[in-house]
């Protein structure tokens, strides 16, 4: 009889097909699982761009304002605070901002913006996530969490637990003081500046 | 040199010529072979002690070594016993082979239960259970969340999968006597997770916070306002407030996910460990702990993994095609799993035009229609659940399973599941003279199942059997004369003759002919 001298390469092989079949059909369910618990069309649908009116902002002053639920700095710096800003490289980790993820090509430069009066952030530390403080007497953000010190362009100093400078999100200008944060400025934007 | 034999020659003990200490050697298969350096003795009392005390471990430790193991596993299984787990219940654990069919239902049952709270868990993640909140977070659930309205439809495909699955499990229980000794506890135990089912699902559904979650709620909860003395104060505490309101909903979801939810598994596993303890029943209804090998393992046994565990994958294959048509293609199984109107924002000041209940709980829905008083008909639907905990103690025949019952007793089994069929369909209906009738009717054969079983339980003389259909006539008969009025007797005196015709053709039949006549059960199954 056939039960007594079982086929085991036979056996292997269809135990290891069931196992592969199976598994891969578990691992497929799992799927609707997993992509339930990243953002909702709802919490995308939040993140859209969100418009800001820079004309009362005075000098020195900051506004907060909340694009995907982050705080987004606006500061429109004095003369004063960008003869603050250097890219002096024993102060800086990342003087000419060369990790391209904390920052849109347009704002690699000096003073990380499109227009060099007026600075947009994020307002979260590169660290561990904290707000940083605004210090428009001694011209920089502190963070009080764990001591990561920033300076007007957003540049991390050297000594600070943070690793990268604070990020600017992608932003344009619809016309001087209207700011679209959430929107990549077209290139006759940046020229216009 | 000497040799001394021990246990009929199984041990001996030599001593050499450089030592006078014994040594001993184990007869393997008729060879001596050394097992131990020495006995350390040279007095052949002692040396005989220790070496049979030595090999008696050895024996002993045999029996046990083959299944132990190494590395991590082994690690772990001295220190928590995984392996035996898996081996008294998986690969020692010794099924009937002949089951059938009726026997994927378990595994599926507990398949469901697992996806249920699997589903319930990521649900209960983007749900929000706050009466302004809730409805709008059903349907972000189904419009906004990446795929929530699969995970939705899951769980409420899976709450009425759940119940096909459970009421196949419970005839297969009827029909091979699952539940007669020594199962009477997996019996006990399968009733309260049933119970525990209805709580949780009935809970589950005030949910969605829908016009049916609303009213449906409305109409059990006043259920218990209809006992006597308390009932209106216990309905306000159930609720928490003067209507169904906000606390309402938040209790319930807190006892839909996380208190019945617990009890449910809590009763699981007691009715595993249950069933375990006195092994399966089977399509023959034969115990095959009756019949064991040398080795104490049962004749007519398989081990339970792999032969049923290979079985049951078959069915939950087609389980899961069966239930993934479903909830791809009819989620709503045109209103019976989610009835139209609880796409409706529940509205105190507007009540649906037909409430029924989720087409489960319809047949004893209409066991509780069929009274026209608000407390009898709770009473009875109350009853017809209770009388499920006695039935071990109702059919008392030795005879397990409907292959060696009578004819009588097919009937009978098969005119209650049609029956019970017959009160859900009802349930969904709205009420009409006609069909209030006809669930009043079925509603009293729903009883009469369990007497008939009671009167089936031994073969019975003549007078008892004219004696008991008198009483089950007489009671019927009773009711019926305080119901009857010039507009129903004509509906009253055709059902009245029905359910007489079947009582009596069911308990005098057997005295004059051969259709209760049992057949002989085979000593070993088939």
């Amino acid at each position: 009889m056939s039960s007594d001298n079982p086929d085991n390469s036979r056996r292997k092989f269809l135990s290891g097909s069931l196992t592969l079949v199976g598994g891969t059909g578990a691992a497929a369910t799992l799927w609707p699982f997993l992509s339930s618990m990243a953002p909702s069309a709802k919490a995308k649908a939040a993140g859209a761009p969100v418009k800001v009116d820079i004309s009362e902002l005075k000098d020195g002053e900051k506004i907060d304002l909340i694009w995907r639920k982050k705080p987004i700095w606006v500061v429109k710096r004095t003369q004063k605070m960008l003869d603050s800003i250097n890219t002096n490289e024993t102060k800086h980790k990342d003087p000419l901002s060369e990790n391209t993820e904390q920052q849109p090509n347009f704002a690699q430069n000096k003073f990380r913006s499109i227009r060099p009066e007026v600075l947009v952030l994020e307002g979260v530390c590169t660290h561990l996530g904290c707000n940083p403080a605004y210090n428009p007497d001694e011209n920089n953000f502190f963070c009080a969490c764990h001591g990561s010190k920033f300076d007007m362009a957003g540049k991390v100093s050297n000594g600070s637990p943070a690793g990268a400078n604070l990020k600017v999100p992608p932003y344009r200008f619809e016309n001087d003081n209207t700011i679209i944060v959430g929107e990549m400025p077209e290139k006759v934007d940046i020229d216009k500046v | 040199m000497e040799k001394v034999l021990l246990r009929d020659g199984e041990i001996t003990l030599h001593t050499r010529e450089r030592s006078n200490k014994w040594q001993m050697y184990i007869n393997i298969k008729g060879t001596d072979v050394f097992v131990r350096k020495s006995t350390g003795t040279s007095n052949l009392d002692d040396a005989a002690q220790i070496a049979t005390n030595y090999y008696d471990k050895l024996k002993a430790n045999a029996s046990t070594a083959s299944n132990s193991a190494t590395g991590v596993i082994g690690w772990i299984d001295e220190r928590l016993p995984i392996l035996s787990f898996v081996r008294d219940h998986l690969t020692n654990y010794y099924a009937p082979k002949n089951f059938n069919f009726w026997y994927f239902f378990g595994s599926l049952a507990f398949l469901i239960l697992f996806l249920q709270i699997f589903t319930g868990i990521f649900l209960a993640m983007h749900y929000k259970p706050d009466a302004k909140l809730a409805f709008d977070s059903v349907e972000f659930i189904m419009r906004d969340v990446n795929l929530g309205w699969l995970i939705r439809y899951m769980h409420s495909t899976g709450a009425s999968a759940f119940f096909v699955v459970v009421y196949l499990h419970m005839f297969r229980a009827l029909m091979y006597g699952s539940f007669k000794k020594p199962r009477e506890l997996i019996w006990l135990f399968g009733v309260f997770i049933y119970l525990a089912l209805m709580a949780e699902a009935f809970m589950g559904y005030l949910l969605p916070w829908g016009q049916m979650s609303y009213w449906g709620a409305q109409v059990i909860i006043n259920l218990f306002t209809t006992i006597p003395f308390i009932g209106p104060e216990l309905g306000v505490w159930i609720r928490g407030d003067f209507a169904i309101s906000d606390p309402t909903l938040t209790r319930f979801f807190a006892l839909h996910i996380v208190a019945v939810p617990m009890v449910i598994l809590l009763l699981v596993i007691l009715h595993l460990a249950a069933l375990h303890t006195v092994g399966s029943n089977n399509p023959d209804g034969v115990e095959i702990k009756k019949h064991k090998d040398e080795n104490g393992i049962p004749l007519d046994g398989v081990p339970f993994h792999p032969y049923y565990t290979v079985k049951d994958f078959v069915g939950i294959g087609v389980f899961l095609f069966l239930f993934s048509l479903t909830v791809f293609f009819m989620p709503e199984m045109g209103g019976y799993f989610l009835e139209h109107a609880n796409f409706i924002p529940a509205n105190p000041l507007v009540t649906p035009e037909h409430i029924a209940p989720v087409w489960y709980f319809t047949p004893f829905y209409s066991i509780l229609r069929a009274i026209p008083d608000p407390a009898f008909g709770a009473l009875a639907m109350l009853l017809s659940i209770v009388v499920l905990f006695f039935l071990p103690w109702i059919d008392k025949n030795p005879i397990k399973s409907i292959r060696y019952r009578s004819m009588l007793f097919r009937v009978n089994l098969f005119v209650f599941v049609t029956g019970f069929l017959i009160l859900g369909y009802l349930g969904v209906k709205a009420p009409t003279p006609l069909y209030s009738a006809l669930a009043l009717r079925f509603s009293e054969m729903y009883f009469i199942f369990f007497a008939l079983l009671f009167f089936y339980s031994k073969s019975r003389g003549s007078f008892y059997s004219f004696f008991y259909s008198g009483i089950i006539i007489s009671l019927i008969t009773l009711y019926d004369i305080t119901r009857i009025n010039l507009e129903n007797y004509i509906m009253v005196i055709i059902g009245l003759a029905f359910v007489c015709a079947f009582v009596l053709f069911m308990t005098i039949s057997p005295l004059y002919t051969n259709l209760n006549r049992e057949k002989e059960v085979p000593e070993r199954v088939t």
